[in-house]
């Protein structure tokens, strides 16, 4: 099972034998016998408009002496998703020939080498063609498909070859090379994926993308088609996005457990890590996994295909079996690979890897801690001055500020926080009745309940207290939520943006495409916190982590603006979870924002 | 993607007149309903290039399966994998080593089964999809690959693989699409209403030019190899030479699986009312000579029953319990030819 990249090396050894069928060229086909029915021509017009769309978003990548491949573009504003395969010899830039005939400059933006996904912006235009992500689980087998790409970098002109076909299977699972590529829970179509295709895009009839080719079977017959290729689903495309975008090195998910298959066919957990977020949920060994996700889990295949299309660090509803009895419960995902470990795919380190770069004698040395990727230092193009910056843990930091900065301009338009800094004084009542009262002020946090009064000093580390006792940290992530609101457009200190996350993991599932927020990571006074803020700009919770590997305060803000009776943006209900507890539900009567921090001096508790 | 079918149809009939066949399926519903009767098999190989699996077409309601003879069912348990993920064991019945074809069966009740239709061939050009266990990705209860292409001619099969000749001289189905893949032996070609036209057959090169070739048996073919296997006539060597094809199972004795380069030729059934059974041939036998000649192995039973012609003396000695004992099996038995 080789990828399908193509090197200049290789295409003069490759024997071409192409079945490709160039339907873009088919001017000839409308002239066809005059016995063919209105209706057909019609719906070979159509086809040939279709087809005509997508083949103006594909991208033809030249990634120099190295080969190159194919990309597919996504927005206007230039962002292409391509294969990490593909441009990975390519460094930080390359060039992208268009169906247009013309050549743009490209930055790197995000890497997810597990996945074997790329993402790359191309510069000079606001209006580049582009196509959309439509719902992969929606694709049956038989449906009709076509590939836009670059096969055996045919494409001097930049116009893709189209090469059509069907799916031929779906949630199929390909094993990594060793810990990266996986395809999981990919299309198998009989469309021919060449050397070259890679990265391309798989559409469906109506020209929508459901994939991003990658991968072909390969055997005795030489790197060409055998008609059997490889896509990536555009579903685990769009959980990655927000990463992506984000400047991320990405890594996907696991759940800390193996599985397998029990004598009576049940998906059963052979090991479990007791440092897991599963195993401190309650899941143990020897418990049969029902659904994962929203999606069930009958084979240990399946289990494996939905958690290779989820990136490190969601939450999603996990349901299992013991003893006839069933549960739910939500578990948090690690990450495949430490941060160290992904850098070093990336630079090309990995031992197993395929794309590895021979380094002399002497550099590497194999075993050795990863520093931050080296990137080939060749001077960017003047087109892509100031569209890349260096940091560890990131693929291009630049675009990590550009998604910040959208947030915090988000949140600030949302409501005129900025204009209350004094105290915040939020009262109401608990599920079964009884009073509480918050107050929130630069300089201490109170929450006032029927079992006590706590504070914390704001001024000092918030995770010396982890207050209220039994909340995780309720208090802090209170506070957090002050200063994040009250931010304001400029940079927030040490935040970074993370990615996305499912609004309600619980909406995960099989047909069902998950309303997907904005999450900003922020690491202050000794805590870290991860903030969910809609598109509107409502921040809908946050977890927050006083000690690592320790279970998060969650904190959930529900129900915003409710009838007039808050100020804007100020959510009728907070829910305060902490490992398996609900610590409490806060519904707020009255919230009283104080404008200056003046009025805050006289502030009781 | 209702319309495909009026889609595609354009590729291929260009130039012909417009099928006028009445309303079909979606391409999805053929396949699927297809796809339920075709089967996954697991057996022996995984080793030098020999795949450990291939496909299966189920024929009957009680799971009688037509396949490829193949090394892969040459292991001690065949496992069958339903397009519902439920797993049988499945038994070998009998081979057509002409056709190369094999009949297994499993313990089945009311499963979907091709019907061996014998009609007309398939004329050029028509649209077909294969369904197969290609490179065994579908895992499980995955359904199967699906591929779509179109014959592209019906034409003797002249093919080899390395020294390996393919005694099958008649005609099949040239598929323009790369339907024969490592796993997609036995696997069926479908017409676009979902029947049964042709079986996927090995892994094959053209023997004129090398090129390997995307083929199937024929239905009509594959329904005479069933005929002939369940019927206990199995076929041997047709218009080959006898050596190429003659085997034990002729005389009613199954050896265990030759997995090995030098299988010991251990008896593991024989088949009632045969040659063997009367002469009181049984199950763990070992074999050591026929007609006097020694055999070591299973590759060598082979060998000494191949120069044999239709009526001679066949003379088993084996040894049973630390004795040795000669069964006698009388003339042996005459070729089926087929018609």
């Amino acid at each position: 099972m080789l990828l399908a990249t193509f090197s200049p090396a290789a295409r003069s050894k490759s024997f071409v034998i192409m079945t490709v069928f160039l339907l873009s060229c088919a001017g000839q086909a409308a002239a066809a016998a005059d016995d063919v029915p209105a209706a057909v021509h019609e719906a070979q017009q159509q086809r040939i408009a279709t087809i005509e769309k997508a083949a103006q978003a594909a991208v033809a990548i030249f990634a120099g002496e190295a080969g190159g491949g194919s990309g597919v573009l996504i927005s206007p504003d230039g962002y292409a998703l391509t294969n990490f395969h593909v441009v990975q010899p390519a460094g930080v830039s390359m060039k992208c020939g268009l169906a247009d005939g013309r050549l743009y400059d490209a930055v790197l933006v995000g890497l997810d080498p597990t996945g074997d996904v790329a993402l790359v912006k191309l510069v000079g235009r606001d209006d580049f063609p582009f196509v959309e992500l439509t719902d992969s689980d929606l694709v049956e087998v038989g449906d009709f498909c076509f590939a836009a790409g670059n096969p055996f970098l045919l494409a001097t002109d930049f116009r893709p070859s189209i090469s059509a076909g069907i799916v031929s299977g779906i949630h199929r699972y390909q094993f990594p090379a060793d810990t990266i590529l996986e395809y999981a829970d990919c299309l198998q179509v009989d469309a021919a994926i060449n050397p070259g295709n890679s990265g391309g895009g798989l559409f469906d009839a109506r020209g929508r993308l459901i994939g991003v080719n990658g991968r072909a079977s390969f055997e005795k017959r030489g790197r060409v088609n055998v008609g059997v290729g490889y896509a990536i689903s555009a579903n685990q495309l769009r959980n990655f996005l927000g990463f992506l975008k984000g400047g991320r090195l990405v890594d996907h998910a696991t759940l800390g457990a193996t599985a397998t298959t029990a004598e009576d066919g049940g998906v059963v957990v052979a090991d479990i890590l007791e440092s897991s977020d599963a195993y401190r949920r309650g899941l143990r060994y020897d418990d049969e996994i029902v659904s994962l996700a929203g999606r069930s889990v009958r084979t240990v295949n399946a289990l494996k295909n939905i958690l290779g299309t989820l990136p490190a660090g969601w939450q999603v509803p996990l349901v299992f079996r013991r003893a006839g009895r069933r549960t739910e419960i939500l578990v948090r995902l690690a990450g495949v690979h430490r941060q160290a470990e992904l850098a070093a795919i990336v630079a090309g380190e990995n031992p197993a890897g395929r794309r590895q770069t021979p380094s002399p004698p002497g550099e590497k040395p194999a075993g050795k801690e990863a520093e931050p990727p080296e990137r080939p230092s060749a001077p960017l193009p003047e087109a892509l001055r100031g569209l890349y910056e260096l940091r560890p843990g990131f693929t291009n930091h630049h675009f990590n500020v550009v998604e910040r900065d959208r947030v915090a301009k988000a949140i600030a338009t949302r409501a005129d926080w900025n204009s209350r800094r004094g105290t915040w004084t939020l009262s109401g009542s608990l599920a079964a009745g009884e009073p509480f009262r918050i107050t929130l002020s630069d300089t201490k946090g109170t929450i006032d309940l029927p079992t006590g009064t706590t504070a914390v000093d704001a001024t000092g580390d918030l995770d010396a207290n982890p207050s209220p006792p039994g909340s995780g940290g309720m208090l802090a992530a209170l506070l957090v939520w002050r200063r994040l609101l009250m931010a304001g457009p400029q940079p927030l200190g040490r935040t970074a943006y993370w990615g996305t996350v499912p609004l309600d993991p619980a909406e995960l599932g099989e047909f069902g495409s998950p309303v997907l927020v904005d999450v900003l990571e922020s690491a202050v006074s000794g805590v870290e916190a991860r903030c969910a803020v809609a598109p509107n700009g409502d921040v809908t919770g946050i977890d927050l982590w006083t000690a690592p590997d320790a279970d998060p305060c969650e904190v959930r803000f529900r129900a915003p603006d409710a009838a007039g009776v808050l100020p804007v943006g100020m959510p009728r209900t907070i829910e305060v979870r902490h490992g398996n507890e609900l610590f409490g539900t806060f519904t707020i009567e009255e919230a009283v924002l104080e404008p200056t921090v003046a009025a805050a001096a006289g502030e009781t508790s | 993607m209702r319309f495909l079918p009026l889609l595609l149809s354009l590729v291929i009939t260009i130039g012909v007149s417009v099928d006028p066949s009445p309303i079909r399926a979606a391409p999805g519903e053929t396949i699927a309903g297809a796809a339920r009767k075709v089967v996954k098999l697991y057996g022996a190989g995984g080793v030098r290039g020999l795949e450990a699996f291939q496909t299966g077409i189920l024929v009957s309601a009680d799971g009688q399966i037509v396949t490829v003879m193949s090394t892969v069912l040459d292991a001690e348990e065949i496992t069958c994998v339903l397009d519902d993920g439920r797993r049988y064991v499945a038994t070998l019945t009998g081979i057509d080593p002409r056709r190369e074809l094999a009949v297994l069966s499993i313990k089945g009740e009311d499963l979907p089964a091709f019907v061996l239709d014998e009609s007309e061939p398939l004329p050029t050009g028509s649209r077909i999809f294969a369904l197969s266990n290609l490179f065994g990705v579908a895992v499980g209860d995955e359904r199967v690959s699906a591929q779509h292409g179109v014959v592209a001619g019906v034409i003797p099969l002249e093919a080899r693989r390395g020294a390996y000749e393919a005694p099958y001289t008649g005609d099949v189905y040239i598929l323009d699409c790369t339907t024969n893949n490592p796993g997609s032996p036995g696997g069926a070609l479908v017409d676009w209403q979902g029947r049964l036209v042709g079986l996927l057959g090995k892994e094959l090169r053209a023997t004129a030019s090398g090129i390997w070739l995307n083929y199937a048996l024929p239905v009509a073919e594959v329904a005479r190899g069933y005929r002939e296997i369940i019927g206990g006539t199995p076929t041997a060597a047709g218009d080959k030479p006898a050596t190429a094809a003659f085997d034990p199972a002729v005389l009613g004795v199954v050896l265990v699986p030759d997995v090995l380069d030098k299988t010991p030729p251990f008896v593991e059934s024989t088949r009632p009312d045969s040659p063997a059974s009367r002469a009181g041939l049984r199950p763990d036998d070992l074999l050591v000579a026929i007609n006097g000649r020694a055999v070591a192995s299973r590759s060598a039973v082979r060998q000494a029953l191949a120069p044999l012609a239709d009526g001679d003396p066949v003379r088993f000695t084996v040894i049973r319990g630390g004795a040795i004992v000669e069964c006698d099996l009388g003339p042996r038995p005459p070729t089926v030819r087929n018609p």
